[in-house]
């Protein structure tokens, strides 16, 4: 079944059916602009955006998958090279990652190896001042925004909690409970909003995570109070082993948009130049006041969830197989060689900067690094407690007495 | 967009701009002079216009709190005063509530909540245990939250199911959330203000049976104390205020019900006990030295509280004060707390509620014979 974003024009709707419109502001003067109806602008487009086909060739620009109201302009060649050097340096590290979780470096990472593309078009789309709220698979998407390799991954190193800093990257905390972060981004950027700031903010979930509460929550706040928030939605149809059709029945998960009175689309999660193109618009109009956008990516979660997870048990290898022929990675490099855009030395310098991210990674996370067991309890208030004093003072004395009693038997040993 | 609103210079100091003092005259018309009469809900109706008053960055919102002023009209007359960028209604979605305060937070704003009901601040529940608690110990106190959440709790004002719970036990519980709870008129203005002005977010405990209780106070020189007294670091915070002098033994009690507390010492006066009252305010940080000091002194102690007493901030206050005070005592220490039931339904709450007799009973249980 094709969902149609053809409705009939609301004078012919019957009074019964008349519905609210929407209050005036910068989204209805959007509508006038592109001639079509309030639901046609919120609705996605009735095809997947895709601009550079999973061969490498350019799409021509009637089968873009776009429409009136749905038009996304090619990125420029700059934009394009920088996003297939991280696109390059997003797969070395999620490599790189697993390969430290097999040496027993890092206790655990949930690689996005497949989903490249989306991490690195999120991060690009966003300009200096704006916000970002990735969850735990986005670390590439985190670093591509220019946070430290090592600080990123210090969540899974095990020493601590977080490594970086949220307000000085304006990268929130890579997010587990799942879909929490989006109603954070609706609350920086309703702050950002009163302050009269043009910051915009884009807040990352996967599939499983639209099921949440906080989803529906998140997108009906940024719907009410008219705020500049991209929700990307990386459908990457695995939430661990559930597939998608268990989590939603909708058409698509970029229709739910239109329930909450914001614009959705559809776009190839794979084609970073699609990414790029709609993400960057999506940003521009938010930033000029056009409320928020859902826009979902479909992608595919190439390996298990985590290592922990075994990927056989639900799901057969001929489906994997058939997304590695649709490779963003490969997608890309085929694109810019065809154009004369990427040539041997490009590749070796773009090769050479991925080696050297992983090189990094190895060394940050190779390296023992000391804790200080009075860290626990350092950072729980910022005015500590006299609770807290007393039992640090008693951890403390009982490492006092640990390490006299080892130096004593150190001693007798002599 | 309102020019008025500016960045909290105290959290996330990486953000720009000072505090906006004075538009005072809100905070002026609040009150009379001179000591009157004067509520519970008045005196944290009047914190939250100085505060909006004296820090343009907080600001307040949630169900009803906006046009209609709150279901208990905390909120009255902050739209009007401050416009409805600084006081607003949301939809209805308590999670979205707290998890959008957190992102203001986050972004320079000091957030003061309502959440409508006790037990209506569930949905919220994974917002603050996960991310409001946590976010300042995750990022190493990178990033601070400077909200408060406050919810009106408790029974005793024949409310129907899920209007009347005694939810402080689950914050209490949670590492990295202070929790206060005022029990007087002047307490509620002082520890409201302080909440606001913390850098660590605090769950206002507000006793709804006491909002329209009335003590004679001076709200003009409360707020004149309060703001020169916060310099000089003399908060409530983490200490236990003395309700009542006495000498014989300790009622240890908080918000609802340190006026039950206080009619029980005056009871048990009549019949020749002098008990002294603690009002513990701030269930964390607790105040062990004022609670201990007075066991200490009378060697017999009561606490009471209308939340169950299993594993509850009562269990949690028995078991400190006896860790520390056992040589002292002359007596186990005693609870009067609600019965480990859910909340009972209107005309069944008076058989539920710690009441002055129940509390003497425990109170006749002391081995005074000893």
């Amino acid at each position: 079944m094709t969902i149609s974003a053809n409705h009939a024009a609301p004078g012919t709707a019957t009074p019964d059916q008349a519905h609210q419109e929407p209050p005036e502001n910068a989204l209805t003067e959007a509508v006038k602009k592109f001639g079509i109806t309030v639901e046609d602008y919120m609705l996605p487009a009735r095809h997947l955006i895709q601009m550079v086909a999973p061969d490498g060739t350019l799409n021509p620009k009637d089968q873009q998958g776009t429409e009136p109201g749905h038009e996304y302009p090619l990125p420029g060649d700059e934009e394009l090279l920088a996003a297939y050097e991280q696109l390059v340096v997003g797969r070395r590290v999620n490599d790189q990652n697993s390969a430290l979780v097999r040496q027993g470096r890092m206790a655990v990472y949930p690689s996005s190896h497949g989903q490249e593309a989306c991490q690195v078009a999120a991060a690009l789309c966003l300009s200096d001042g704006d916000w970002m709220f990735p969850t735990y698979r986005d670390a590439v998407a985190v670093m591509a925004r220019g946070v430290d390799p090592v600080q990123a991954m210090t969540i899974f190193r095990g020493d601590w909690h977080g490594g970086y800093d949220p307000l000085e990257h304006k990268v929130g905390i890579q997010c587990t409970p799942l879909t929490t972060q989006l109603l954070h981004a609706v609350g920086v950027a309703h702050a950002a909003k009163l302050r009269g700031e043009d910051t915009v903010v884009l807040a990352m979930c996967g599939d499983g995570a639209t099921s949440e509460g906080d989803f529906h929550e998140a997108l009906n706040f940024a719907a009410v109070f008219h705020l500049p928030v991209i929700f990307f939605v990386q459908n990457n149809k695995y939430a661990i082993s559930v597939p998608l059709a268990h989590q939603s029945v909708a058409p698509s998960l970029a229709h739910k948009a239109v329930g909450y009175g914001m614009a959705g689309e559809r776009v190839d999660g794979n084609d970073v130049v699609a990414l790029l193109a709609v993400l960057d618009r999506g940003v521009k109009l938010a930033r000029e006041g056009s409320g928020p956008l859902l826009v979902e990516a479909h992608t595919y979660r190439m390996q298990a969830h985590t290592n922990a997870d075994d990927d056989t048990r639900y799901r057969e290898s001929a489906e994997v197989a058939e997304w590695r022929a649709k490779d963003p990675v490969t997608r890309m490099r085929t694109y810019l060689t065809g154009r004369g855009l990427l040539d041997s030395a490009g590749e070796e310098r773009i090769a050479a900067h991925a080696e050297a991210v992983a090189r990094t990674l190895r060394e940050g996370l190779g390296e023992d690094v000391p804790v200080d067991p009075q860290d626990l309890f350092r950072h729980v208030f910022e005015k500590q407690t006299p609770q807290l004093k007393e039992q640090s003072a008693m951890l403390a004395d009982e490492l006092a007495r640990d390490a006299a009693a080892t130096a004593s038997s150190e001693e007798a040993g002599k | 967009m309102s020019p008025t609103i500016t960045t909290s210079s105290e959290a996330n100091g990486n953000v720009s701009a000072a505090t906006a003092r004075a538009a005072a005259s809100a905070a002026a018309s609040a009150d009379a002079s001179g000591p009157q009469p004067v509520t519970l809900a008045k005196a944290l109706n009047t914190a939250l216009v100085d505060a909006m008053s004296a820090d343009s960055s907080v600001l307040v919102f949630g169900e009803d709190v906006g046009t209609l002023g709150g279901v208990f009209r905390i909120t009255d007359g902050l739209t009007a005063t401050f416009g409805e960028q600084r006081c607003f209604d949301t939809p209805l979605a308590e999670s979205g509530i707290v998890g959008m305060a957190v992102g203001m937070a986050i972004n320079g704003m000091r957030p003061v909540i309502e959440m409508q009901f006790d037990a209506f601040a569930y949905p919220a529940f994974e917002q603050i245990i996960s991310h409001v608690a946590k976010m300042h110990n995750r990022t190493r106190g990178m990033v601070k939250l400077p909200l408060v959440i406050r919810v009106p709790y408790g029974g005793g004002i024949g409310g129907v199911e899920h209007h009347c719970d005694s939810s402080e036990s689950y914050y209490a519980h949670t590492a990295g959330l202070k929790v206060y709870t005022p029990a007087t008129v002047a307490d509620g203005y002082r520890m409201l203000r302080e909440a606001i002005d913390s850098d660590d977010p605090v769950v206002f405990m507000e006793p709804k049976k006491l909002y329209w209780s009335r003590d004679v106070v001076d709200l003009a020189s409360l707020r004149a104390s309060y703001e020169e007294g916060t310099t000089a670091g003399l908060g409530t915070e983490g200490r236990a205020a003395v309700a009542r002098p006495g000498t014989d033994g300790t009622l240890i009690a908080y918000g609802p019900s340190v006026p039950t507390a206080l009619a029980a010492a005056e009871a048990a006066s009549l019949e020749g006990r002098s008990l002294e009252v603690i009002d513990v305010r701030t269930l964390v940080p607790f105040d062990d030295a004022t609670v201990c000091e007075s066991v200490r002194k009378t060697g017999r102690a009561v606490v009471i509280a209308e939340a169950h007493g299993f594993a509850s901030v009562s269990s949690e206050i028995v078991a400190r004060v006896q860790e520390r005070c056992f040589h002292y005592l002359a007596a186990p220490i005693r609870r009067v707390t609600g019965f480990d039931v859910p909340y009972p339904a209107p005309k069944l709450e008076k058989y539920y509620l710690p009441g002055v007799d129940r509390i003497l009973d425990a109170v006749d249980d002391l081995q005074w014979e000893d």
